[in-house]
């Protein structure tokens, strides 16, 4: 309770500014890395941003809204139906941000585990949605989901220490 | 009733939010009925403006990004690292000037196959007009392989539109935007294309897998078929002209959806992975550039110097001996077949 209490108290908060351009810059890295390095598609940027604020700032409803928004644009980029990776972030977002109010996040290690889980129930929801909803004839392929479930908690560290320069204690 | 809704007003929120996207992706799912066939691949004009919006954002950062990518590699390529330009550049001019001689024959020799497929009354697509186009970006995620280009409606590009590089094929124009375009490759699964293999000549269908593959399906089972066989495009889809490079059989395995036929995994001629330049066929023409409808004419002296020659011990030319009474089956008697109509009354004297 008073770890609760203390959390409250140190409340973060972003710069306006860091909250939109953060989004938009993960969202180009994304789609423009790939074509200088094709391996880099197994990362997924704009994901770590969703599980990034929705565990710091701890608001479900603005996890849920900012996943939405950051999965739409993702969708739109692609050549599939819109609103599939905007969807699996809406509910990435929300459990995030409720998870985020209930343990400790500031831990390195908390941190890889839960991008690890999140990566993990990322795919699982897109899976779900293509094979379930759409109809598409998609695969579950163990070995490369692994390797993106590694590469994605290995690399949110990176990510999350450089976002963590961003933030201003309230 | 209020404090239930504030209780659970994100959980709400988060109810609102997936009931408004599964309602979006609904209207966005076709029936594969015979009439939206045609029209399954295409968005809806909602979807359409969504993925403009994006563009309009996205692309100018991404050009932006490859153009400052482009300006310093050039800057270390072009006035940085020169060595060894000078004896690559003696090598590039040799290596020309033997295509060049090349090209005369090659060019000599389609002439010819042409006035040969007119005469059979067969059509052929050439390449006529193209447009050349960065790559300026991904769709950035792995279920989906999409590139961007900078070209779009204002330079020409429509919908369904080849692209290719001068090693092999590349995929479609998927959706256009006055300045950029998307274009779906051809390992995307939702991709297709009419291929052929080149010495076999066994038809088949292209498809991306998941795992980003090239794959041959709808193959029955054939001994002929072997690793490294080259597959060309067939035509047959009426969006790639015939006889583009596919890429090269890498394996044969049984097609586990679709038993008994098995499927062929192919190494793309074209590394689509790392794509910088694309040509998008714009126009495509049923002639040769200089090759008028004079040239048509059957030549015997060029059809015969391209043709296996067989000759008398003194070097001349086999010629049909003189019948002793003319029938239908003599050489020159039956009018040729391309003037044949059906239905129409038989010649006189047959």
């Amino acid at each position: 309770m008073n770890s609760m209490r203390a959390r409250h108290e140190n409340e973060t908060t972003f710069h306006p500014v860091v909250l939109v351009a953060t989004p938009i810059l993960a969202l180009i890295l994304q789609a423009y890395v790939p074509h200088l390095f094709p391996q880099f598609v197994i990362l997924d940027l704009p994901l770590l941003v969703v599980i990034y604020f929705a565990i710091t700032l701890r608001g479900a409803i603005e996890g849920t809204i900012m996943g939405m928004l950051i999965g739409l644009v993702q969708d739109a980029q692609t050549g599939r139906p819109i609103g599939v990776n905007g969807m699996a972030k809406s509910i990435i977002g929300y459990a995030a941000a409720s998870i985020g109010v209930r343990i400790d996040v500031e831990n390195t290690v908390s941190r890889m585990l839960l991008t690890a889980v999140f990566t993990l129930a990322n795919s699982v929801l897109i899976y779900t949605i293509e094979r379930r909803l759409l109809g598409f004839e998609t695969h579950w392929l163990w070995l490369y989901e692994t390797v993106r479930i590694i590469a994605n908690a290995l690399v949110s560290v990176v990510v999350f220490w450089i976002l963590d320069r961003l933030r201003r204690k309230g | 009733m209020e404090s239930i809704f504030s209780r659970y007003k994100s959980l709400l929120v988060l109810g609102v939010v997936l009931l408004v996207q599964l309602i979006a992706l609904a209207t966005q799912v076709h029936r594969p009925t015979v009439a939206a066939v045609a029209d399954a691949r295409t968005d809806g004009h909602h979807v359409r403006a969504v993925r403009y919006a994006v563009d309009i954002v996205v692309a100018p950062i991404e050009k932006l990004f490859t153009g400052m990518g482009h300006g310093a590699r050039n800057l270390w390529r072009n006035y940085i690292y020169l060595r060894g330009v000078r004896r690559h550049d003696y090598d590039l001019q040799k290596e020309l000037d033997q295509l060049r001689v090349q090209q005369m024959s090659l060019m000599a020799d389609a002439r010819q196959g042409q006035r040969l497929q007119k005469l059979l009354g067969f059509r052929q697509q050439y390449i006529y007009k193209t447009v050349v186009a960065q790559v300026i970006g991904t769709s950035g995620s792995d279920q989906s392989r999409v590139i961007l280009i900078d070209k779009g409606s204002n330079d020409g590009l429509k919908t369904d539109m080849p692209v290719i590089t001068p090693d092999g094929i590349v995929g479609k124009v998927r959706d256009v935007f006055p300045n950029t375009a998307q274009v779906l490759e051809m390992n995307d699964q939702t991709a297709g294309a009419g291929v052929i293999l080149e010495t076999t000549r066994i038809r088949g269908i292209l498809r991306g897998n998941a795992a980003g593959q090239l794959q041959v399906i709808d193959l029955l089972p054939d001994d002929r078929i072997k690793p490294g066989e080259r597959v060309l495009t067939s035509g047959g889809d009426l969006v790639y002209p015939r006889g583009l490079a596919v890429g090269d059989v890498q394996s044969i395995g049984p097609d586990k959806q679709h038993p008994p036929y098995i499927a062929l995994t192919l190494r793309p001629a074209a590394s689509l992975s790392q794509l910088e330049e694309v040509l998008v066929i714009t126009e495509t023409t049923g002639a040769l550039a200089g090759a008028g409808d004079g040239d048509a004419q059957p030549s015997e002296d060029t059809a015969a110097g391209a043709l296996p020659t067989a000759g008398t011990a003194d070097g001349a030319p086999l010629r049909p001996v003189a019948p002793l009474h003319p029938d239908r089956f003599t050489p020159g008697t039956v009018p040729p077949a391309a003037d044949l109509r059906p239905g129409a009354p038989k010649p006189e004297g047959r």
